[in-house]
């Protein structure tokens, strides 16, 4: 397989997701009983029920059947929609804040979340990696074990409990860090960047602990696998510097599976970023997702749905096209 | 770390569960999810081992049903999606070629595409007709495509050995090899499969449950946490509500997973031996 078969490949796939990912997102309000227009429209009437003319109400149905593109044969409505969320990024406006357009509030928050999710995900990789290639190639030491018994115990826990750990014991019993995030707009001092990171900290944290124990167990399991390969026996005996062994021989073959795997559990990651949002009221898509479904803003939430399958399947497509840079193999071939 | 000890470590977790839950509710005729049953904010005494909530709900016996209910639902979807996740997985490794090619095309979507926005999605379409079950339909849908995964590169790493060409030679029916033949290799990993399903679904349920996106009146693991979050428990002190659901949802997780790996390793073990 050359570099380009590699690249293409990866790039096809990425569509194909895309497509599929865009489909189900398509086909989900129509196959739910009922219909979401009569139901937002139900729910105006009651908010808002004297304020509203029998002909803006008929103006409404009509925009918003355009917008769910609910207009004309299926087939056409599918394009319709591809089209909107391909070429124009046009989700329409916010329903519940009315002219704004939803793709503002979702660049607003977009940078939120692939900040968290971005540098929460690098450390509790590269932690976690660290500690599962010591764990695996001094597997004898009882260090290494005490290591691999906390990946095993953290690794289960669910995103949401280790929230509510963090915030029991570091927002409640001890109060160092704010319950849920305040953060002022306005421009970027040091005095703000400072607030970000404070209130950044535990949905951060979470994040880290409820990563990095799987990053320490598939280590763990590589570097115990690849220690007890003839190359590297045979590297023992050419009396090649355990350090060396460990960096050049063990973690350099080790890092490729870990590298796949985190594109694949990149879905899994950011469902548990979107939750962690949410507990923490972290101004990002998931946060977003959330008020748009206490608002019933349904505009705002196949905005946000449609761009975080985005988001998460270029992320994917962005760690498989870096790969070859860790495997020689595909760039040489 | 001792692999039988993991093992049994998260199988006397499990059992522990299992059995409370089956055989506990029998020996309460209160419902646990309905309000004013008893004094409010009592605390714990030998009536109510973990004292009584806002709500003058029992938390031990709400914390027991929560704990059936989640094992159920797990249960119950894990089931179908692991019949589906091996018609899948072996169809795509024996079958091969195109076929293959689509399939693997189809589940690393449903791997990578985000679900917990589309079931956020989901569970505001339907929000007031909610059912649990058709919330297990729905993880049926988003909780397959892992183990056929798994279970599709082991059918493929078997079906060139040579067992397998000697019973093909030998006149066994394609049926028969995929039974007898190939499904003793596979079922180690269709277990852990399971486990690690049943995981993936309590937590899923729970995760909506948390934000109020479930079927928030039936007790589950997570609509507990949901309750006693909305009626701020840790601001009035009442501690055993919010912290033995925690505890409860650590032991569970951890038995569960203890079992997998512990499985797993135990397979790999005997399976190097023979």
């Amino acid at each position: 397989m050359s570099l380009i078969q590699y690249l293409v490949g990866k790039i096809v796939t990425y569509l194909l997701v895309l497509c599929i990912g865009i489909t189900i997102t398509f086909s989900l309000p129509r196959f739910m009983p009922g219909d979401p227009i009569d139901g937002y429209l139900a729910q105006i009437m009651t908010q808002a029920g004297q304020r509203m003319s029998p002909q803006a109400m008929e103006e409404l149905r009509q925009s918003l059947s355009e917008l769910y593109c609910l207009k004309g044969s299926l087939l056409s409505q599918y394009f319709g929609y591809m089209k909107r969320v391909f070429l124009t990024f046009d989700f329409g406006p916010s329903l519940s804040s009315f002219p704004r357009p939803v793709s503002e509030f979702i660049a607003n928050a977009l940078p939120w979340t692939l900040g968290l999710l971005g540098t929460s995900t690098l450390i509790a990789w590269t932690l976690g990696n660290l500690i599962g290639l010591l764990a695996g190639f001094f597997h004898n030491n009882r260090i290494a074990t005490a290591l691999e018994v906390i990946g095993v115990v953290i690794y289960p826990i669910p995103y949401y409990i280790i929230a509510l750990v963090l915030i029991l014991l570091f927002a409640y019993v001890w109060q160092i860090f704010p319950l849920s995030t305040t953060i002022r707009p306005g421009p970027l001092t040091f005095e703000k960047m400072k607030t970000i990171f404070h209130n950044s900290f535990l949905p951060g944290l979470t994040l880290v602990l409820a990563g990095f124990g799987w990053n320490i167990l598939g280590m763990k399991a590589l570097a115990y696998a690849t220690k007890e390969e003839d190359f590297v026996t045979y590297a023992r005996l050419k009396q090649v510097p355990p350090r060396t062994i460990m960096v050049s021989y063990v973690f350099r073959n080790g890092i490729l599976p870990q590298v796949t795997a985190l594109a694949l559990s990149i879905g899994m990651i950011f469902n548990g970023a979107l939750l962690t949002e949410i507990l923490f009221s972290y101004p990002g898509l998931g946060l977003l997702m959330r008020t748009a479904v206490g608002a019933g803003d349904y505009n705002m939430l196949y905005g946000t749905i449609t761009m975080s399958i985005v988001a998460v399947a270029t992320a994917a497509l962005v760690i498989d096209l870096l790969y070859p840079l860790f495997d020689p193999r595909i760039r040489y071939r | 770390m001792n692999l039988n000890l993991r093992l049994k470590i998260g199988l006397t977790i499990l059992a522990i569960f299992t059995l409370g839950s089956v055989f506990l509710p029998y020996f309460t005729d209160v419902d646990p999810s309905a309000q004013g049953t008893y004094y409010r904010r009592l605390p714990m005494s030998r009536e109510h081992l973990l004292g009584t909530n806002t709500l003058g709900q029992d938390i031990f016996w709400f914390l027991v049903f929560a704990v059936r209910n989640s094992l159920i639902l797990g249960v119950g979807v894990s089931s179908c999606t692991v019949v589906i996740s091996v018609i899948v997985g072996l169809s795509a490794g024996l079958i091969g070629g195109i076929y293959d090619r689509i399939v693997m095309v189809v589940t690393d979507s449903f791997i990578a595409i985000p679900s917990f926005p589309i079931l956020i999605v989901l569970g505001t379409l339907v929000r007031g007709r909610t059912n649990f079950w058709l919330l297990g339909l729905i993880l049926v849908v988003f909780g397959w495509a892992w183990t056929a995964r798994t279970v599709r590169s082991m059918a493929l790493s078997i079906r060139e050995r040579e067992f397998i060409s000697t019973a093909r030679f030998s006149g066994t029916s394609t049926l028969g090899i995929i039974l007898k033949e190939v499904f003793p290799y596979v079922y180690a990993y269709i277990v852990v499969g399971f486990i690690n399903s049943i995981l993936f679904v309590i937590n899923t349920e729970a995760s909506l449950a948390v934000i109020g996106l479930s079927k928030v009146e039936i007790p589950t693991l997570g609509s507990i946490i949901f309750w006693a979050l909305n009626y701020s428990a840790m601001f009035v002190g009442q501690y055993t509500w919010i912290v033995a659901p925690v505890v409860a949802t650590v032991l569970l997780f951890l038995g569960l997973f203890l079992t997998s790996t512990g499985y797993n390793e135990l397979f790999a073990a005997r399976r190097g031996h023979s």
